[in-house]
């Protein structure tokens, strides 16, 4: 139920709506509740809602924090495979 | 998908494991609860569980609307369909959940009543915009994730003045459920893994509470990547002897949550005294009802509906399962009489329910280690 996903904003439309490309297919959703939200922009998509924008910067922060916590999982001799 | 796939590397993953396996202090044990059943699910698919040391243990937690609905609520929503006539749309979870005398919405609809699943309120209100004749009733369920867009289709409903559009309102709190998973039981966690998509509404300042009664809090994201992230960071809070609300989804969630929807629900909605809870009983101050401002869009004075406490199923272990106390396969019922197919506790329906998932991802799993 809580299940977000994210969405590519590919149109604005009238009234705080838009169209948004979800793995390929496009719906029609609610950006009502994100200010500012541009084509391009990636949203976190639920239930036909926008709720966040979702921010590159911080996705490949975190990627790239993820990867330096599994070199020091590879330092420590955990890794078999 | 962006965003999604770049967070399912398999290679990445196994090394976050041994990461978190390396940094287990030795003879310590880790009890984390996932919230969120959406987790438990990611936990199941992808079997970060079997990735793990035995040392860490992740207890799935109450954060599945679906489940926590009593049996009451969904009697109700049937006899606004069957016995008031009213058009009913609902998230697709909800159809095959058994109300009481083993009656569900699915079967109400090969019955004959007018039921309708939606992907979102705007599908509702589009209804109800092209049917003007018939009342028709959204049935609202979630947390506060899902109740920002109810809270939306209420406020565009009033501002259309769409009078024949009513909403059954059933959102519940995130906080209340964890506060009641804290109060109660005998159950010993060390840490919560939070969830990532309420929190998207709530922000994480609401997990102080539970910081300062000594969990360690990490918010999460919904991918394998996520998952195990969030649990080293766990393991490190605990090793460290700290008690604090992280934010390990940050590309998602902003910290503050979503100012813009919690407005939209403060003004559509308000605390409702008490509500009863599947597993977790009677709560006060747990869930949300339409405010007297909104009222003629409050279906459950529209059509005067009372509510009417329902036991369980006989034997259904749903109540002990939503408060981490049984696991899935704990449950008398569990593949004896209760399957996806022909559920008898809600926790077997839902995506997000903890059986469906070890339904889904876990028995054959399970089978094989024994």
């Amino acid at each position: 139920m809580c299940l977000a996903i994210p969405a590519l904003v590919v149109e604005l439309l009238p009234n705080g709506m838009g169209r948004a490309s979800v793995g390929g297919v496009e719906k029609v959703v609610s950006l009502a509740l994100v200010d500012g939200v541009v084509v391009g922009d990636y949203v976190l998509l639920h239930v036909g809602f926008a709720l966040s924008r979702i921010d590159p910067a911080e996705a490949e922060a975190t990627l790239a924090l993820v990867r330096e916590i599994g070199e020091l999982g590879e330092f420590a001799g955990g890794v078999t495979s | 998908m962006k965003y999604a796939s770049e967070f399912r590397d398999a290679g990445l993953a196994r090394k976050l494991a041994a990461t978190i396996a390396a940094e287990c202090e030795p003879g310590r044990d880790y009890a984390f609860m996932e919230f969120c059943g959406g987790h438990t699910h990611t936990i199941a698919r992808y079997g970060l569980a079997s990735m793990l040391p035995a040392a860490v243990r992740l207890i799935h937690g109450p954060g599945c609307p679906v489940c926590v609905l009593p049996v009451g609520r969904i009697d109700s929503a049937i006899a606004l369909a069957r016995d008031h006539g009213a058009t009913l749309c609902t998230y697709g979870d909800m159809m095959r959940v058994p109300g009481s005398q083993r009656t569900s919405l699915m079967k109400a609809k090969a019955a004959g009543a007018d039921i309708r699943m939606v992907w979102s309120t705007l599908d509702a209100l589009k209804i109800a915009r092209e049917a003007p004749d018939r009342e028709v009733v959204f049935f609202a369920i979630g947390f506060e994730t899902t109740t920002a867009p109810t809270a939306l289709a209420i406020r565009m409903a009033k501002a259309e003045n769409l009078g024949n559009f009513s909403v059954f309102c059933n959102h519940v709190l995130t906080p209340a459920a964890m506060r009641a998973i804290l109060d109660g039981d005998s159950l010993r966690l060390d840490g919560i893994v939070g969830p990532g998509h309420a929190s998207a509404v709530i922000g994480i300042a609401p997990y102080r509470e539970f910081a300062e009664r000594g969990q360690a809090i990490v918010v999460a994201g919904f991918e394998p990547l996520d998952l195990l992230q969030a649990v080293l960071m766990l393991i490190r809070q605990v090793n460290a002897g700290r008690a604090m609300v992280e934010n390990a989804y940050a590309r998602a969630l902003p910290t503050d949550g979503n100012p813009k929807a919690r407005a939209a629900i403060a003004e559509t909605m308000a605390v409702r005294d008490g509500f009863e809870w599947r597993g977790l009983g009677w709560l006060a101050s747990s869930a949300l009802g339409i405010r007297d401002a909104f009222r003629d869009f409050d279906a459950e004075a529209r059509f005067a509906l009372p509510y009417v406490s329902v036991p369980d199923p006989k034997s259904c272990a749903c109540a002990e399962v939503v408060r981490g106390l049984k696991r899935p396969s704990e449950c008398a019922l569990f593949g004896r009489g209760c399957s996806p197919e022909a559920p008898v506790g809600s926790c077997m329906v839902s995506n997000e329910g903890a059986c469906a998932a070890h339904w889904l991802y876990g028995r054959h799993r399970a089978a094989e280690v024994a």
